[in-house]
Formats: structure tokens, C-alpha cells, sequence
């Protein structure tokens, strides 16, 4: 495989929303709006790229028996930066998505390509699989939470171009499973033409 | 390189080193953004308190405690050329649909509302976050509301105020902190 595919396989061929089905709270807890799910995915993408490189860069000196805590720690720090940097130069973000931010540690994907990906191979390999995932969870959340936000509340990144109500389903907790699964069954269908 | 074996020492060497260098590491981010995180708090507060209150020059600070609920809300009383133009009083309320919901509410020396501002809120996007006036008028109708309207009630509870649409919840929350801030003043003003 070469290097380019480790970068492009996370945005569609195998995109960890949208076909590994991984990270589903967050997916379907911000993304209530475009610019939430913007936000979102590149605060995730930053933590999988940087603990992808740290995890990559130390994992001959962890013994295997005390990987995963090892793990969790490093991405555990990375969230706190996220958290603690998005507070201080981005306050308004940070306030939408709130609690979501420290929940970052807990998202399988960011510890899953950590033990599938990184703790196997080379940095820069690491790095590129990281960004490539980090991009298509980014490019999901963004695409889930646009057309949440163009139905629910007739707006498009924060433009209204609706006067009043749209429909409100679409901005509450079914609405995000509902347009989810038409999501998932396109985007499936789209890549086996 | 081979991979360090799983001995007792190795493990614990290893995840001793790892968490202190995380430790150390998240010590250096928090000193570097504590200055900017508390910038960021004060600016919010001081916009909110210049929305919902006239023109003033200097605002004296004060904690107190009020009639309901269990924590302080904090009253700013402003003067320009040493009289009175209103009281800022940052209020909470716990009743909200996502937990505790902080508000900035301007009053004139006569306990009439100047003007509201949301602080801070966890309510759910599209319904109960519109008590923000970025989103939704439901705030305005607050605006010059005279003292003997309190306390405040939505109509469903036979008061004289219109709740967003689909957020009763999230109404009720917002008149509880509301009312707070008004007794808190009320007290404040018997006690002089």
C-alpha cells in the first residue's frame, strides 16, 4: 500500500463514521450544526494526529501488557490541551461543545487506530493515518450537521434562510439517527458503484 | 528494536515515566493558557453587563445571598457621577433542561428590567438555547418590564409571559433566575 492511501482511505473508503460505525457519541451528540461539527472533527483530528505521532513514536519502550492504560494517558493529555486551548482562544466554541471536548478520550476511534494503526507502525505512516481519519470524521460531522441544521432549523453555518421553525425533529436526538442511517445507506451504496 | 518485555519493573517504570511526563506537560499548557481563559471569562462578563445596563462609569461588586437557592449571585451596582443608574446581577438558576443556567440581568433603580443576557447554558440546541437574544425575541419581552409584574410566570402557570415555543422547561428556568435576581435586590433595597 503506499503512502498516499494511508492518507485518503479515512475520508470515504473507510471512514470511521460512516463505515467503521466508530465514535458515535459525539457524531450524533454535536453535530446539531454545521459549524459544531466543523468544530468537532478538527478538534478530533488534532488529538488523533498528535497522539497517532506521540503512540507511534514511543511504542517499542511500553510493554504490551500495560499498553491500553499507556495509551489513554497520552490521549487523555492531548484532549486536556485541546480543552484547555479552545477555552482560552476560542471561547465561544468551546462553550457549544462543551462537554463533548474532555469526551474526546473516550471516542474508539481516537484509541482504536492508536492499537489497530500506530502501536504497529512508522511515525510519519502513523501521522498520515491519523490526519486521513482525523479529515474524514471532520468531513462526517460536518455533513451530518449541515443537513441537520439546513432541516431543522433552515440555516445553513449560522445563515438562516428560513423565517421561524423548520423542522425541530431534526435538531433533537432522533433526528440525528434518523438522518444518520439515510447517511450511512447512502454513502454504502455509493461506494459499491 | 525489540519491544521492552512485560516485567513488573518494566510496567511500572514505564507508566510512571509516561504520567509524569503527561503531568508535567499539561502543568506548562495550563500556565500558558490560564491568563487568556480568565480574559476570556472577564470580557463575557463585562459585555454582559454593559448590554443589559445604561451607560455608567463605575460598578461596585457585591455578593450576596439570596431569598431561594443555595449559592451567592453576585450583585453590580453601577453609578455615573455617583448616582444611581441600575443594578447589574449575575443569577442562576438550576431548573434548566441541561443543568445550571447563569444569567445577566440589568435592573433600574426602580427594580424595572433594563435588559437580559444569557451567560452560560446547556440547553438543547434549536429549542431551549433561543432564550439567547441572538436567536429568538422570547428575551426581548423582558425589556422595560415594570417591578410589579414579579414574580414572573409563563402563561401556561397563569403568569403574563410568553415561553419559547416547545421549551417550557427552559422558560421556567429562565423567569426562576430571573425572579432570583429580583429578590435578591428586593432584600438588598430593605435592608438600606
Amino acid at each position: 500500500m503506499n503512502r498516499l492511501a494511508y492518507l485518503t482511505r479515512g475520508l470515504l473508503r473507510n471512514n470511521p463514521v460512516f463505515v467503521l460505525l466508530l465514535g458515535m457519541c459525539p457524531t450524533l451528540g454535536v453535530t446539531t450544526s454545521a459549524i459544531n461539527g466543523l468544530g468537532m472533527g478538527l478538534a478530533t483530528t488534532f488529538v488523533l494526529v498528535t497522539s497517532n505521532v506521540a503512540i507511534s513514536l514511543v511504542k517499542n519502550v511500553i510493554p504490551d501488557k500495560v499498553r491500553i492504560p499507556a495509551f489513554i494517558v497520552i490521549i487523555a493529555s492531548f484532549v486536556t490541551v485541546v480543552d484547555l486551548v479552545m477555552a482560552g482562544y476560542a471561547p465561544a466554541l468551546h462553550e457549544q461543545l462543551g462537554i463533548f471536548i474532555p469526551l474526546i478520550v473516550v471516542n474508539c476511534i481516537v484509541l482504536g487506530r492508536a492499537e489497530a494503526f500506530a502501536s504497529k507502525n512508522r511515525v510519519f505512516n502513523s501521522l498520515l493515518d491519523g490526519l486521513g481519519m482525523g479529515l474524514g470524521f471532520a468531513f462526517a460531522l460536518t455533513l451530518l450537521g449541515s443537513i441537520r441544521e439546513v432541516l431543522g432549523s433552515g440555516a445553513f453555518f449560522g445563515m438562516k434562510f428560513i423565517q421561524g421553525d423548520a423542522i425541530l425533529l431534526f435538531v433533537l436526538a432522533p433526528g440525528a439517527f434518523i438522518a444518520l442511517g439515510y447517511l450511512i445507506a447512502l454513502i454504502n451504496k455509493l461506494r459499491k458503484v | 528494536m525489540a519491544k521492552l518485555e512485560s516485567s513488573f519493573r518494566n510496567m511500572v517504570v514505564v507508566l510512571l515515566v509516561i504520567t509524569l511526563v503527561a503531568s508535567l506537560s499539561l502543568a506548562a499548557v495550563y500556565n500558558v493558557t490560564k491568563q487568556p481563559i480568565e480574559a476570556a471569562r472577564q470580557a463575557k462578563k463585562e459585555k454582559a453587563i454593559k448590554l443589559v445596563l445604561p451607560p455608567f462609569e463605575h460598578l461596585v461588586e457585591e455578593e450576596m445571598q439570596p431569598p431561594t437557592g443555595k449559592d451567592p449571585v453576585v450583585v453590580y451596582t453601577a453609578l455615573l457621577a455617583d448616582t444611581l443608574v441600575g443594578y447589574a446581577v449575575e443569577t442562576y438558576s438550576d431548573n434548566g433542561f441541561g443543568g445550571r443556567i447563569q444569567l445577566m440581568i440589568g435592573f433600574l433603580p426602580d427594580l424595572s428590567i433594563y435588559n437580559t443576557a444569557v451567560l452560560k447554558h446547556a440547553e438543547t440546541p434549536g429549542l431551549g438555547d433561543k432564550m439567547d437574544s441572538l436567536k429568538s425575541n422570547f428575551p426581548l419581552q423582558f425589556k422595560k418590564m415594570e417591578a410589579e409584574s414579579f414574580p414572573l410566570a409563563v402563561k401556561k402557570d397563569g403568569g403574563g409571559v410568553d415561553a419559547i415555543t416547545a421549551a417550557t422547561i427552559s422558560s421556567r428556568a429562565f423567569l426562576d433566575g430571573v425572579n432570583r435576581a429580583y429578590e435578591t435586590l428586593k432584600v438588598k433595597g430593605d435592608k438600606q
